[in-house]
């Protein structure tokens, strides 16, 4: 074991439970895989139902992406919290005196490490096939990074909410899909519009601060559905 | 002078249904209280009210003199819960599910292996939960409770799963925890052979 | 001040005061709407350029308003239940939705039919705030759907208001989006720096328009909560016997 300390930091929760999580991802790494083979085939689909020519392929590449990394996203949310609801941890971590925000975060955390920042490092990859050129895959990444983490906290509510609920997969997207539309906005227009040698300063900024507020209040939001849920 | 854990006029619903009206119980250090009732009375219901996970429709609950609503941290510090579900992850093992459990609350680490070894689980430390048998988690759950180090234990069927030996072990950690001073809230459909002060409350 | 709130939020007295409000929104209510409806459809000259296709305001603009409006007090009245634990403002927030809803799938249908002939299409991607009123329509489902996914009606109403709140947050910022996204619509006309741009002939319809569909949006939200108020305390005393009695 560690060394013998007594303190319960708050920090500490919210790294513990992102290690665990983590240390989970690890030991199952199909959970991680299924939304990047996901994003990827949902990439492959627009191509081949629009026709293969490249100009339309270009002008369309950055909308694309962008859908299929908030489908993908949106795939990998709906088992946030249910192992943990299903196997009693939830119960656990609610009883812990540390605050249940904390602890939430942490599991956001961890989502966002496992697949909204793998989604950014694939994404150059199928970048490619929409003959993007690599000065706007650079943007692109970076509007996914940002976004994906906004995804994250946002969906980690909505996962919340209907975390033990049935038919909570369909649910799920309806609630989140109009939250996110913001995210979705600046973060496929900004590479549109880099792509069509516009500035890129005001998408970005508004991503970040976008990231900025969901997290001041997605944490106690997520908190709060899941005590709801949990009941 | 009023107890340790006060629980006034409380009552509960799930649902449409009302389990009880204006209970009252009062625990002190080294007392045991007894729930008990048919399957269906709403014992879990209880204990999950109690650890803050439901609302009750009225009534409160004072720990220390300060209602626990508004003092949801020191309460949650000072138990450790024992649920039908021993709440760990199946694929970690179980050394990783109890490191874990430090994260949400404090533990004494000194004597980590000595409790693991009382409950005769240490040769299963590097396996994963999944491959113990539902008495052997149950023994883990345990070593949350041991390590945990808190005053009030919340135990929801404690003996579900265990053999005659671990039924006789928790009997003895029970007695052990209230002899030093500590305090137990069990839901049990058996009956009890602790030597203690025990209260017993009766769900209809 | 906190008695009376408290005697307000109690069941069977907001049941009996809501029935004695009702009649004194729905007569001005009607008053105002037939006075526009007459007004807006003959009084009102002509629009220049768009004829007499702008008619369709009169519809159009006190259902976007209420779509709008029908949110916030959503959001506030289950902020208000979540925080405070009144039961009364959940069934507010409970009984708001479908109207909420409604009202926007009304302002969406009257943009669309007045976009065809002025845009000459029925549907045009162009326009931000046909597109927010699309998105606020998918809120709505979100949020009746949610509750109509969870049985127990207590955890329906916290759930749902952490909800409404996470949306109300993100209203502004996806109206501010969308009007980024893109800008065809014509400009605010109602609302300008020195007075509305907007013939009086036109716009006191409008007003009244807007005023009496909001005194009609009380009445219904009003017999709307009665009823859910009815349904939530069917199992209590009161009801049972004011139902016995044979009153309503």
């Amino acid at each position: 074991m560690t060394d013998n300390d007594e303190s319960l930091g708050i920090f500490a929760g919210t790294l513990g439970v992102a290690r665990r999580d983590l240390l989970l991802a690890w030991k199952r790494p199909g959970d991680i895989l299924n939304p990047l083979f996901f994003f990827a085939m949902v990439a492959t689909l627009f191509p081949l139902a629009v026709g293969p020519s490249p100009e339309q392929l270009e002008f369309s590449g950055p909308a694309v992406l962008w859908v299929a990394a908030l489908l993908a996203m949106l795939l990998s949310l709906n088992s946030l919290f249910l192992s943990d609801f299903e196997d009693g941890s939830l119960d656990q971590m609610l009883v812990s005196p540390l605050p249940l925000s904390a602890l939430a975060l942490g599991k956001t955390l961890a989502h966002w490490l496992t697949s909204g920042l793998p989604l950014v490092l694939v994404s150059p990859v199928v970048a490619i096939t929409f003959r993007m050129p690599f000065s706007v895959t650079g943007i692109l990444m970076l509007t996914l990074l940002l976004g994906t983490i906004s995804l994250s906290l946002l969906g980690s509510i909505g996962a919340a909410l209907t975390v033990g609920l049935h038919r909570g997969t369909a649910l799920l997207s309806l609630l989140i899909l109009p939250l996110a539309m913001p995210v979705l906005i600046f973060g496929a227009r900004t590479v549109s519009l880099v792509a069509a040698g516009d500035g890129v300063a005001g998408g970005l900024y508004f991503l970040g601060a976008y990231a900025v507020l969901v997290l001041s209040f997605a944490p106690f939001a997520t908190a709060a559905a899941l005590r709801i849920s949990n009941e | 002078m009023t107890a340790q854990l006060f629980a006034s006029q409380l009552t509960l619903f799930r649902g449409e249904r009302c389990l009880f009206t204006d209970l009252n119980f009062a625990l002190n250090p080294s007392q045991l209280l007894l729930l008990e009732g048919r399957n269906g009375s709403g014992k879990t219901s209880l204990m999950r009210a109690i650890a803050g996970l439901i609302e009750f429709e009225s009534g409160e609950i004072l720990w220390g003199g300060i209602s626990v609503r508004s003092n949801r941290q020191a309460f949650h510090g000072a138990l450790v819960w024992m649920a039908h579900r021993v709440g760990f992850k199946a694929d970690l093992t179980l050394v990783e599910n109890l490191r874990f459990e430090s994260h949400l609350r404090s533990q004494s680490k000194a004597d980590f292996d000595d409790v693991l070894q009382r409950l005769d689980i240490d040769r299963l430390k590097r396996l994963p939960l999944r491959s113990l048998s539902a008495g052997q988690q149950r023994r883990v759950a345990l070593a949350r409770m041991l390590l945990s180090q808190v005053p009030l234990w919340l135990m929801d069927e404690p003996f579900t799963n265990l053999d005659r030996e671990g039924r006789a072990l928790v009997m003895q950690l029970t007695t052990e925890h209230l002899a030093d001073g500590g305090m137990c809230i069990m839901a049990a459909h058996q009956d009890v052979e602790i030597d203690a002060d025990v209260t017993k409350i009766v769900l209809q | 001040m906190w008695k009376f709130i408290h005697k307000l939020a109690s069941p069977p007295h907001f049941y009996r005061l809501a029935a004695q409000i009702v009649p004194w929104l729905v007569v001005p209510g009607l008053l105002l709407v037939a006075y526009a409806t007459y007004a807006g459809l003959f009084l009102a000259p002509a629009d220049y350029q768009q004829g007499d296709a702008f008619r369709i305001i009169y519809v159009h603009v006190p259902s976007a308003y209420l779509s709008m409006m029908t949110y916030m007090i959503m959001a506030v009245s289950a902020g208000i239940g979540l925080i405070w634990r009144i039961k009364l403002s959940h069934a507010v927030a409970a009984a708001a939705a479908p109207l909420g809803a409604w009202f926007t799938f009304l302002a969406l249908m009257t943009g669309s039919i007045w976009g065809k002939p002025m845009w000459g299409t029925w549907w045009e991607w162009g326009d931000p705030r046909l597109t927010s009123e699309l998105i606020m329509l998918f809120l709505y489902f979100g949020y009746m759907a949610l509750r109509g996914a969870i049985d127990d009606t207590v955890k329906a109403d916290k759930s749902s208001a952490v909800l409404a709140l996470v949306g109300a947050v993100n209203v502004p910022i996806i109206h501010f989006s969308v009007e980024w996204w893109s800008s065809l619509h014509q400009g605010p006309t109602l609302v300008k720096k020195g007075g509305p741009a907007m013939d009086t002939a036109m716009l006191y319809p409008l007003l009244a328009m807007i005023l009496g569909f909001s005194f009609l949006f009380g009445a219904l939200l009003l017999r709307r909560v009665r009823a859910e108020v009815l349904f939530r305390e069917r199992r209590t005393r009161w009801v049972k016997e004011m139902v016995l009695s044979g009153g309503t």
